[in-house]
């Protein structure tokens, strides 16, 4: 950081006009700024955690804490079994996905369907939507995975694994939905009439001209929802689909410790963090992307 | 209907009693135009006079509230006519260009031809570089609208509304939105277009362009044509006191 000066430090003189000069002068003021925000963050974070672990591994209650959620033993024998049966939760994850984005979309576009004549079309999207971004995921789950095998429908899997993908489905398209709707909804207006004056149909404009621009601006928060659909594939353990989750119950119960629990907690987060990370990457890419337009 | 010979006058387009209310608003009220083949109509007029609001009538982007707009004989403000249909044969420009930004030069122009007109791509692609090479834009084909500068992209823009094979064209205020260097690029397409004998509607603010080309200009004014007339006539002896008034603002302002 070639800017970091005590204030009043010669300026570099510039031969240019006053304008991009004053700009200068405001961009090495916020350099400044932003080096002793990042010491300041640095060092007061420091501090905080060094008074956070003391207080807790100096607490009386540590040591049963340790052993209760921190066993190294524990938590060597039950990972393997834990991170096999991870593997039904990112693919509950991955069938579910692919439905959520295309119903989500077909229930996006139904909803954007001008005209009276498709009020009762757009209504029923509309109470679809209200009805799943409702009721909690968890009772979805239930009433599905344990109702709907009862009425023993000719050619359905009565599995909770498959009852339990179609209840997040169910759930989530309601607010996949609603993103792309967004989406739809931020394509202004005269792109559909440019489309539409060019003799392209009501169809055809959504499809080839307001669609492709709406999907890649909803992007990052569809992803955002992704990463809640994956945390939430741990609800379907409820229906006894045996994934990380309900793997780390059966362990838990065996040993009396919590240590399995962590574990999968651990396998979560490290599936989600690359995905959360990759949501921001592309935010901040689509802003200055925006930017740039915006300026030439 | 008798065979047009050289000399008789074909009618392209006509408006009888044109109204059009957005809400309580009376837009237009009462317009009444024909306009013949090869013919180019200037509408002039303040911002609000109805100019683009006319344009949009004709291309059927908004619906008459009452009156009718007839094309080559045939009524398309009547009920059950394929809209869609009869957009093909009237191609509109806008001020804003409203290029489809995700896609190239070359797919703006192509997407309708093929989906429309149901063009092989080679030929939909062949008549887009004729067209790109006729307008100076042969190198910009395959780059995105946002990398092009303003003018550039309303030659686009009316080389995508010419790939149609418009019978009319209707350009609605096409210039207003570009830095002044910018104009004459645009300006000079449409000259192109008006000796090619393109049938066209302009609104615009440019009055020493709508003096060079117009066949006729009309001035609006609240939602009426209040004076119609050879650009000669309109510019230099007009009849009607508003139409006076309106041009010595424009002249007080520079712009003439």
């Amino acid at each position: 950081m070639s800017g970091i000066g005590p204030p009043g430090a010669p300026l570099p003189s510039s031969d240019d006009e006053g304008g991009s000069r004053a700009s200068r002068i405001l961009a090495w003021g916020r350099e400044t700024e932003g080096a002793r925000s990042v010491l300041i963050a640095m060092v007061s974070t420091v501090v905080f955690f060094a008074v956070v672990i003391t207080a807790v591994v100096t607490s009386s209650g540590w040591p049963i804490v340790k052993k209760a959620f921190f066993n190294g033993a524990i938590f060597r024998e039950s990972f393997p079994g834990i991170l096999a049966a991870f593997r039904v939760n990112v693919e509950m994850f991955l069938i579910a996905e692919v439905f959520i984005l295309a119903l989500a979309l077909f229930l996006a576009v139904l909803r954007s369907l001008p005209g009276p004549v498709f009020f009762p079309i757009r209504a029923l999207a509309i109470a679809y939507t209200d009805l799943f971004r409702g009721v909690p995921t968890i009772l979805v789950i239930y009433i599905l995975g344990f109702g709907a095998p009862a009425l023993a429908l000719q050619g359905v899997p009565s599995s909770p694994f498959f009852w339990g993908i179609v209840s997040l489905v169910l759930v989530y398209s309601a607010y996949v939905a609603e993103v792309y709707r967004a989406g739809i909804e931020s394509v202004h207006q005269s792109q559909v009439s440019a489309a539409r004056s060019l003799g392209l149909s009501r169809w055809q404009s959504l499809r080839f001209v307001v669609l492709p621009q709406a999907v890649r601006r909803v992007i990052p928060p569809l992803l955002n929802d992704f990463i809640g659909l994956q945390k939430d594939t741990a609800l379907v353990a409820s229906i006894g689909v045996v994934e990380a989750f309900r793997q780390a119950q059966i362990d838990s119960a065996d040993t009396f410790n919590f240590t399995p629990y962590l574990a999968t907690a651990l396998l979560f987060v490290v599936i989600t963090i690359p995905l959360a990370r990759f949501t921001d990457w592309l935010v901040a890419r689509e802003r200055k992307r925006r930017q740039a337009g915006g300026a030439a | 209907m008798s065979q047009p010979s050289p000399t008789e006058v074909v009618e392209a387009l006509r408006l009888e009693d044109v109204h059009k209310s957005f809400g309580k608003l009376e837009v237009l009220r009462g317009i009444d135009l024909t306009v013949s083949e090869h013919e180019v109509i200037c509408l002039i007029g303040a911002s609000g006079s109805g100019k683009s609001t006319m344009l949009r009538c004709v291309n059927l982007l908004e619906p008459v509230d009452s009156g009718r707009i007839v094309v080559e004989g045939k009524e398309i403000t009547a009920r059950g006519v394929d809209v869609n249909a009869i957009r093909r044969q009237i191609g509109i420009v806008f001020q804003s260009f409203n290029l489809f930004p995700h896609m190239t030069v070359l797919r703006n122009i192509t997407l309708s031809p093929r989906e429309v007109l149901r063009l092989e791509r080679a030929a939909a692609e062949a008549d887009a570089d004729q067209l790109l090479e006729r307008f100076g834009l042969a190198d910009k084909r395959d780059e995105f609208p946002d990398r092009l500068s303003g003018g550039q992209q309303q030659r686009v823009a009316i080389v995508r509304a010419l790939a149609m094979k418009p019978k009319i064209m209707l350009l609605d205020e096409v210039t207003s939105a570009l830095d002044p260097e910018l104009v004459a690029e645009v300006l000079n397409v449409i000259k192109e277009l008006a000796e090619s004998g393109m049938t066209m509607i302009i609104a615009t603010h440019e009055m020493g362009f709508a003096r060079d080309i117009a066949s006729r200009v009309c001035f609006l004014d609240a939602g009426r044509i209040l004076e119609v007339g050879p650009p000669e006539q309109i510019f230099s002896a007009p009849e009607n006191p508003r139409t006076r008034e309106f041009l010595q603002r424009i002249i007080e302002a520079g712009r003439m």
